[in-house]
C-alpha cells in the first residue's frame, strides 16, 4: 500500500492548499489551548473546521484533529468539548496524548477513531500495546527518539499502526516529557500548546550582532548575514565547562526524505510532516515532494533528487535519530 | 506533610551510591524511592548494591520503592522494566512501558516523568491501581490544589516536587557524550564527572541548566520552602526531596524542621547557602510567572535578586 | 522558495529617489480606503488577529523612503506612510519585494526570517499572527487594485503581469503548486 502522507495545515487556506497538492491526510486543531500548536492567528474555529473537512472529504483526503494538550485541572471540559465537536465536525480521528483525555474519548466517543500523539512519548512495543489495549488506540505518532531499526522492531511486536516525522521542525528531546519552555517562560508545550513562545522572544540588533532571547536568557548570537534562527531553546547556543556551541542540538531541521524506502520497509503507515506554522505555499511545497517520492516507491521507480533543502531552517538537514549516529 | 526521597537522578560511583542510601536510613524521611531514573547504561554498575540498600532502609522503617527509567526504548531496557514488577516492592512508574507490565490492580506509585496534569488522568491511574502519585514539577500551585482534591477523593497520595535541580527533559540522545565528540553507544560515561550535572550557561554567562547525560535540568534548586503552608493546606501529602552530592542529609534534616514548623523560609535559605554558597534557588512553576523565579528576596550567596 | 540572501529583487535607487519627495497625505487617504475595502472583503483577516486587532503595527519596506504604518483596529483599519521609524508594537521591515511576496504567497515567513532578508522587531507574537492571518486571507493586491479601476481592469492586468515579469516582484497572489 502507498505510504500515508501527513500534512499540517495551520489554517483553512493550508488546508485546502496541502489537499490539492496531493495530501492524503491533514492534521490540525482549534483555535485554542487545546492543540500543540496554539500559536497566533493560527489554527480553525468550529465552522473552519467543519468546512475544511468537508473539503478535504469532497478531494477524498482525511482530516486528523489533534487535542494533543495535557488538559488543565479543573478545566477539562475545554478539552472535552474539543473532542466532541471534532467528531461533530467530521473528523477521521483525533490525535490524543493525555491519559485521562484518551480514557474519556474511548468511553464517550467510542467511533471516533484515536491516534496516540508523539507527545505520549510511546516509544517501545509494549508501549503501543498498552496504549492500544487500554484506550484502543489505532495508529501511533512516533518519538523523534528512534532509529529506523527500533522503528522496525516495534512495528514487528504490534498491530498498531505507526506515523513517523519526516520533515520539518525537529525536537532533540521527547516530546511531551519537556518543560524547558516553561522554565524559562511559564508557557511550555505541555500546557500551553507552545514552545519557545514568540511572545517571549526578543531580538536585539546591534551593529549586525543579533542577538536573540528568550524570557531574558540569550539563546543566539549570530553575526551580519549569518543565518538567524528562531530562538528556540534546545537549538541554542550555550556554554558548558570547556565547550561552547550548539550542546544539544544544532539549528537544523529533520529530512528523512531518503529513507523512505527504509521507513517502507519498517513498516511505517504514514509519514509526518511538521509544520503548522509555516506558510500555505511552502505546506504545498513540502507536499508535492513527498507525494511523489511516495508515489515513485510505489510505481517501483527510483526517488526523486531531494529538493527540499532550500525550504529548510537555517538550511541545514539532519536525518535526525533515524540514523544512530546521531545520539 | 512528609518527605520521600526521589531516585538518584546522577551517576555515582557504586561506593557512593551504597553510602548515600545507607545515610539515608537515619534521614528524617518517610520514604525512599531507588533504582535507575536517567540512563539504563549505568544500571550495571551498582545493581548488585540495590538489595543490600533496600534491606538497610526497609529495616530503618522506610517505605521503599524502585523506579523504572523515564524513557525505555531499547530491548534490554524493556527486560529491565518488566523484571521491576518481580522484585517484591512497589514500582514507581516514570515511563507507562511499567505499567505495561504491572498486573491490572498491583499497587503502584507514579513518579514526576508521567504526564498528570488532571482530575482524569488522576481517576484513570487510581482505577488502574496507583496509590501515591509525584506530580510533574511545571504545574502552579492553583493545579496542584486541584489535583490534591482528585487525589483524596480517588484514595492517591499526593506529591509535590521539593527540592533539588528540576528534571526539564529527556532525551534519546547522550549531550554529555555529544559534547566529548562521543556516540551515546561509546559514551564511556562521561557524565560520571560531574554529580550534580555539568552546569550549562548562557553566552552572557547567565546560569541556566544543567546537563546529565541524556537528561536536561535546571541550572537551580527547585526549594519549596515559601509554600509549604500552602502546600498543606491544598492538601498535598508529601514533598520529594531530589539527592544531592552536597549536604543531602542536612537538607533532610531542614525540610523535616521546616514542616514542623521549627525552621523559618529565611533562615532556611541561609542554611542551604551554607551547603553551597554558589546554589540558586527557584520556586517559580509553584508561584512564579515561570520556572526559573525565585518568591525570596534573596538567593542563597544573598546576592539581591537581579544582581 | 528560501531565498538565498541578494535574491530579493531591491526597489531601484531611481525609483526610491523621487518617492522622498512624495506628499504623503493623499496616499495615506487612499491606503486607509483601500485597506478598510480589504477588511470588508476578507473579515477573517482580522478576525484571525484575536488580541492582536488592536495592535499598531509598522511595516518598513527597507528599500523605500517611508514606513507604514498599519493599525488594524478592529477590522476597521487605519494606514499611515511616515518618514522616519514609524512608532508601533512590532515592527516588519524588509525590502518591498519581501513583503508582497509574503503577501502573495511566494515567499514562506519563517524562510524570509531565518535567511534574514526580513527583520522583526518589537511584539514578535503579534508580528506572526499578522504574518499567519495574512497567509489565509489569500490577498491578491492586483486584483484589490483593479477592482477600483472599471473599465480599466484588463489593460491593469496586462500591465501587472508584465511589471511582474520584468520585476522579479511578485505583485498577485501566486498560485500555491506553482510557487517558487
Amino acid at each position: 500500500m502507498v505510504m500515508e502522507i501527513v500534512c499540517p495545515a495551520g489554517t483553512p487556506a493550508s488546508l485546502r492548499a496541502a489537499v490539492t497538492a496531493g495530501a492524503h491526510t491533514v492534521y490540525c486543531g482549534f483555535a485554542d489551548e487545546t492543540n500543540a500548536r496554539n500559536f497566533p492567528g493560527l489554527n480553525f474555529d468550529r465552522a473552519e473546521m467543519r468546512e475544511g473537512i468537508g473539503f478535504a472529504h469532497a478531494h477524498g483526503a482525511r482530516v486528523l484533529v489533534a487535542i494533543n494538550t495535557f488538559p488543565r485541572a479543573g478545566d477539562e471540559a475545554l478539552w472535552h468539548r474539543a473532542v466532541a465537536d471534532a467528531e461533530s465536525c467530521g473528523a477521521d480521528a483525533v490525535i490524543l496524548a493525555d491519559l485521562g483525555l484518551l480514557d474519556h474519548a474511548a468511553r464517550h466517543h467510542p467511533g471516533l477513531r484515536r491516534h496516540l500523539s508523539v507527545q505520549a512519548a510511546a516509544a517501545n512495543a509494549d508501549a503501543l500495546n498498552f496504549y492500544a489495549e487500554s484506550f484502543g488506540v489505532k495508529r501511533v505518532v512516533l518519538p523523534r527518539v528512534l532509529s529506523v531499526p527500533e522503528i522496525a522492531a516495534i512495528n514487528a511486536e504490534t498491530a498498531v499502526e505507526t506515523e513517523v516525522f519526516v520533515f520539518g521542525g525537529l525536537c532533540v528531546m521527547a516530546e511531551g516529557r519537556c518543560s524547558l519552555s516553561s522554565f524559562a517562560t511559564g508557557r511550555s508545550p505541555n500546557m500551553n500548546g507552545v514552545c519557545s513562545p514568540a511572545s517571549h522572544v526578543a531580538y536585539h540588533d546591534a551593529g549586525g550582532v543579533l542577538d536573540a532571547r528568550l524570557g531574558g536568557y540569550t539563546i543566539h548570537r549570530v553575526g551580519k548575514d549569518e543565518p538567524a534562527p528562531y530562538p528556540t531553546l534546545c537549538k541554542g547556543c550555550f556554554s558548558a565547562g570547556e565547550k561552547t556551541g550548539h550542546l544539544f542540538e544544532d539549528p537544523v531541521s529533520l529530512n528523512a526524505e531518503q529513507l523512505i524506502p527504509q521507513l517502507h520497509k519498517a513498516g511505517v503507515t504514514a509519514l509526518k510532516i511538521e509544520g503548522r506554522q509555516r506558510s500555505r505555499s511552502y505546506v504545498a511545497q513540502v507536499v508535492r515532494n513527498f507525494r511523489a517520492a511516495v508515489d515513485a516507491l510505489e510505481a517501483g521507480k527510483p526517488l526523486p533528487e531531494g529538493m527540499l533543502a532550500r525550504l529548510s531552517e537555517g538550511q541545514a538537514m539532519t536525518t535526525g535519530a533515524y540514523r544512530k549516529t546521531w545520539r | 506533610m512528609d518527605l520521600t526521597v526521589g531516585p538518584l537522578q546522577f551517576f555515582w560511583s557504586a561506593d557512593r551510591w551504597s553510602a548515600f542510601h545507607a545515610g539515608l536510613a537515619s534521614a528524617p524521611v518517610d520514604r525512599v524511592v531507588l533504582g535507575e531514573l536517567v540512563c539504563s547504561k549505568r544500571l550495571p554498575f551498582f545493581q548488585d548494591r540495590i538489595p543490600e540498600a533496600i534491606a538497610t532502609l526497609v529495616a530503618a522503617g522506610k517505605e521503599v520503592a524502585l523506579t523504572s527509567l523515564a524513557l525505555v526504548t531499547l530491548k534490554r531496557e524493556r527486560k529491565a522494566t518488566a523484571d521491576l514488577a518481580a522484585m517484591g516492592l512497589a514500582v514507581e512508574v516514570n515511563d507507562l512501558t511499567a505499567l505495561a507490565h504491572l498486573p491490572e490492580g498491583t499497587p503502584f506509585w507514579v513518579g514526576p516523568m508521567v504526564n498528570v496534569y488532571n482530575e482524569g488522568t488522576i481517576a484513570w491511574l487510581a482505577r488502574r491501581g496507583a496509590t501515591r502519585i509525584c506530580l510533574p514539577p511545571e504545574l502552579p500551585l492553583e493545579s496542584v490544589a486541584q489535583l490534591a482534591r482528585a487525589g483524596a477523593e480517588h484514595g492517591v497520595a499526593i506529591e509535590v516536587w521539593g527540592h533539588g535541580r528540576l528534571p526539564l527533559a529527556i532525551s534519546g540522545r547522550c549531550y554529555h557524550a555529544r559534547m566529548h565528540g562521543r556516540t551515546k553507544d561509546n559514551c564511556q560515561f562521561a557524565c560520571e564527572d560531574d554529580p550534580d550535572g555539568l552546569d550549562v550557561k548562557t553566552l552572557d554567562g547567565q546560569r541556566f541548566l544543567a546537563m546529565n547525560g541524556v537528561q536536561t535540568l535546571s541550572d537551580s534548586h527547585a526549594c519549596a520552602a515559601h509554600q509549604v503552608e500552602a502546600l498543606a493546606e491544598a492538601g498535598v501529602d508529601a514533598l520529594r526531596l531530589s539527592p544531592q552530592s552536597r549536604g543531602f542529609d542536612r537538607i533532610c534534616r531542614m525540610y523535616r524542621q521546616r514542616l514542623d514548623g521549627d525552621l523559618c523560609p529565611d533562615r532556611m535559605v541561609e542554611e542551604l547557602g551554607r551547603i553551597d554558597a554558589g546554589m540558586q534557588l527557584s520556586d517559580g512553576f509553584l508561584t512564579g510567572q515561570r520556572g526559573a523565579d525565585w518568591s525570596g528576596a534573596r538567593q542563597p550567596d544573598a546576592r539581591p535578586l537581579d544582581a | 522558495m528560501s531565498p538565498s540572501p541578494g535574491q530579493i529583487p531591491q526597489c531601484p535607487a531611481a525609483l526610491a529617489v523621487p518617492l522622498r519627495a512624495l506628499p504623503l497625505a493623499p496616499l495615506t487617504l487612499a491606503l486607509t480606503a483601500f485597506s478598510r475595502g480589504i477588511a470588508r472583503r476578507h473579515p477573517g483577516l482580522f478576525r484571525r488577529l484575536g488580541d492582536y486587532g488592536h495592535t499598531r503595527f509598522v511595516l518598513d519596506p527597507t528599500d523605500l523612503p517611508f514606513v507604514i504604518e498599519l493599525e488594524p483596529n478592529g477590522g476597521a483599519p487605519r494606514v499611515r506612510l511616515t518618514r522616519g521609524k514609524g512608532q508601533g508594537a512590532a515592527r516588519i521591515a524588509g525590502p518591498l519585494a519581501a513583503l508582497l511576496g509574503l503577501v502573495h504567497g511566494a515567499y514562506d515567513g519563517d524562510a524570509l526570517f531565518f535567511s534574514r532578508d526580513l527583520v522583526i522587531e518589537g511584539d514578535t507574537s503579534a508580528a506572526l499572527a499578522l504574518r499567519n492571518a495574512i497567509d489565509d486571507s489569500e490577498l491578491d493586491l492586483a486584483q484589490e487594485i483593479a477592482r477600483h479601476c472599471g473599465p480599466l481592469q484588463a489593460p491593469l492586468h496586462q500591465l501587472v503581469a508584465r511589471l511582474e515579469r520584468q520585476s522579479g516582484v511578485s505583485l498577485t497572489r501566486r498560485d500555491e503548486a506553482l510557487a517558487w
